[in-house]
């Protein structure tokens, strides 16, 4: 049976994690790749980085870092930040990430999305949806896709916009919910159960998260195939196991296997 | 050992090279691993992986495009019968036939076709993507130590489409996803993986050291 999928969030910033708040409030808290090892070992399912202000960096400190990751971890790895042009995709790629994570680049120019697909795979292309709920006074929930960090209105249905790139080939979509993210009061699950009904690939739900009923909320009524989440395991209120543990209990299946020792215990051994 | 894994293009081969240096490492084995596109050095090769992301088609056409490298392949894996694995898209290519967008040949070494996943229930999202357990049809040394069935270890799978064998001794483990789905594939001395056993923690590393000390 396939399992629900845990994934812890790295943001980066100048190949450095932070913590994001609202995306406003930055602190620095590590080294991504030893923060991707320690997750490797302790079973996350996926790893993902967001680098946050790729936009105005230098890309090498980012491929570098994917690329150190990569060589490291044995779990899939997604990267998404200031992803722009399939150059962009393909040099994220070689680096060693697994998956690749289109935001802005595919609210401006939906096409981008489609040539992605075909030239790499819809199975390594993630669209990113920042969604905001609006109140358009109609009653029923609606949410428009914001860019910038939830700065800057778009006028997209999120729901529209989730099918229109599962259509041009994106092969998952990471579903933010820019209200919730940082708030730690758990998902937008109205959000995340329409979108997850709307379209055939798998949704991350994202953005919100403060306890382990949470993640399980995401799953049983958002209908989430994966849950991210981000400070409540960087700053240890959780573990990866617990989550697992707590998921287990709700009657969610997730994954336990044997964790793989880190590397480093792996060469001490040897020398040993 | 000289292990050469192919290199024609399709995704990064940094992660699989790492994998089995790591599996290498864990089993005391002096393997050198090579993430190459050199005819000569893969046809030399003691074991030969052919990875693959993407589309079948592309896939083919791509290492089809490298001079000399498919004839390496053939030299190595049917004239000098050296262990062969293929990952995703390259354990698909092991297939006759390859239905995804467009028809295309595979290497025919197993007699079947590639064609999309259809679950019965229409609710199961495509990919199949995430961790799915293993269900053995026929022991093999591949899969030596690795716990299956439903209580047991996870393989990191990602695809749409996957290898339907026309003799269903081939088809070493199954998943479940809304239907049998092909996992592990196997004849003489080749196999292929339809997860990516590079991205599969304790069980990827496991596979992979069993494929460096299998002896077909």
């Amino acid at each position: 049976m396939l399992k629900t999928r845990i994934i812890p969030c790295l943001d980066v910033k100048d190949g450095r994690v932070v913590k994001g708040v609202r995306f406003v409030d930055l602190i620095d808290a590590g080294d991504p790749v030893a923060a991707a090892e320690a997750y490797d070992a302790a079973g996350a399912d996926e790893l993902c980085f967001l680098d946050i202000t790729a936009s105005h960096e230098d890309r090498g400190i980012l491929l570098e870092m994917v690329r150190r990751t990569a060589e490291r971890c044995f779990m899939p790895l997604t990267v998404g930040g200031g992803v722009r042009t399939v150059e962009d995709v393909r040099t994220l790629l070689r680096a060693g990430a697994d998956k690749v994570s289109i935001n802005t680049a595919a609210v401006k120019e939906r096409a981008f999305v489609r040539e992605a697909a075909e030239k790499f795979g819809s199975q390594c292309i993630v669209v990113a949806v920042d969604a905001k709920a609006v109140d358009d006074g109609g009653g029923a929930p609606r949410w428009e896709i914001f860019t910038h960090g939830g700065r800057n209105s778009t006028g997209l249905d999120a729901v529209d916009y989730a099918q229109e790139v599962v259509g041009l080939g994106a092969g998952e979509i990471l579903l933010t919910s820019m209200d919730r993210d940082g708030t730690k009061s758990g998902y937008d699950l109205a959000l995340t159960c329409a979108i997850s009904q709307a379209v055939h690939v798998p949704v991350i739900a994202s953005g919100g998260v403060g306890t382990l009923d949470h993640l399980v909320e995401g799953v049983r009524d958002g209908k989430a195939s994966a849950v991210l989440a981000a400070s409540i395991f960087h700053f240890g209120t959780y573990s990866i196991d617990e989550a697992k543990a707590h998921m287990a209990a709700a009657g969610i299946p997730v994954r336990r296997d044997p964790p793989v020792a880190h590397d480093l215990a792996a060469s001490a051994e040897e020398g040993a | 050992m000289h292990v050469a894994i192919l290199d024609y293009g399709s995704g990064n081969l940094r992660s699989a090279q790492k994998a089995f240096e790591r599996a290498a490492r864990e089993r005391g084995l002096a393997v050198e691993i090579a993430v190459t596109d050199r005819p000569e050095e893969v046809a030399a090769a003691d074991r030969v992986v052919l990875p693959g992301v993407g589309a079948f088609a592309d896939c083919k056409r791509g290492l089809d495009a490298v001079p000399g490298l498919s004839e390496a392949l053939t030299e190595a894996v049917i004239g000098n019968s050296r262990p062969f694995l293929g990952i995703c898209v390259g354990m698909q290519l092991m297939a006759s036939v390859g239905r995804e967008y467009e028809e295309a040949e595979g290497l025919d070494w197993i007699s079947g076709e590639v064609v999309r996943l259809e679950p019965a229930d229409p609710t199961l999202k495509i990919p199949h993507m995430g961790w799915n357990t293993l269900r053995v049809r026929a022991s093999h040394p591949l899969l030596g130590d690795i716990e299956t069935g439903e209580d047991g270890w996870h393989a990191y799978f990602v695809h749409s489409y996957h290898l339907k064998a026309a003799e269903r001794d081939r088809v070493l483990a199954e998943t479940d996803y809304g239907a049998a789905v092909t996992a592990v594939v196997a004849r003489d001395n080749m196999a292929g993986t339809q997860f990516h056993p590079e991205k599969s923690q304790r069980l990827g590393l496991s596979l992979l050291g069993n494929f460096l000390e299998w002896r077909p």
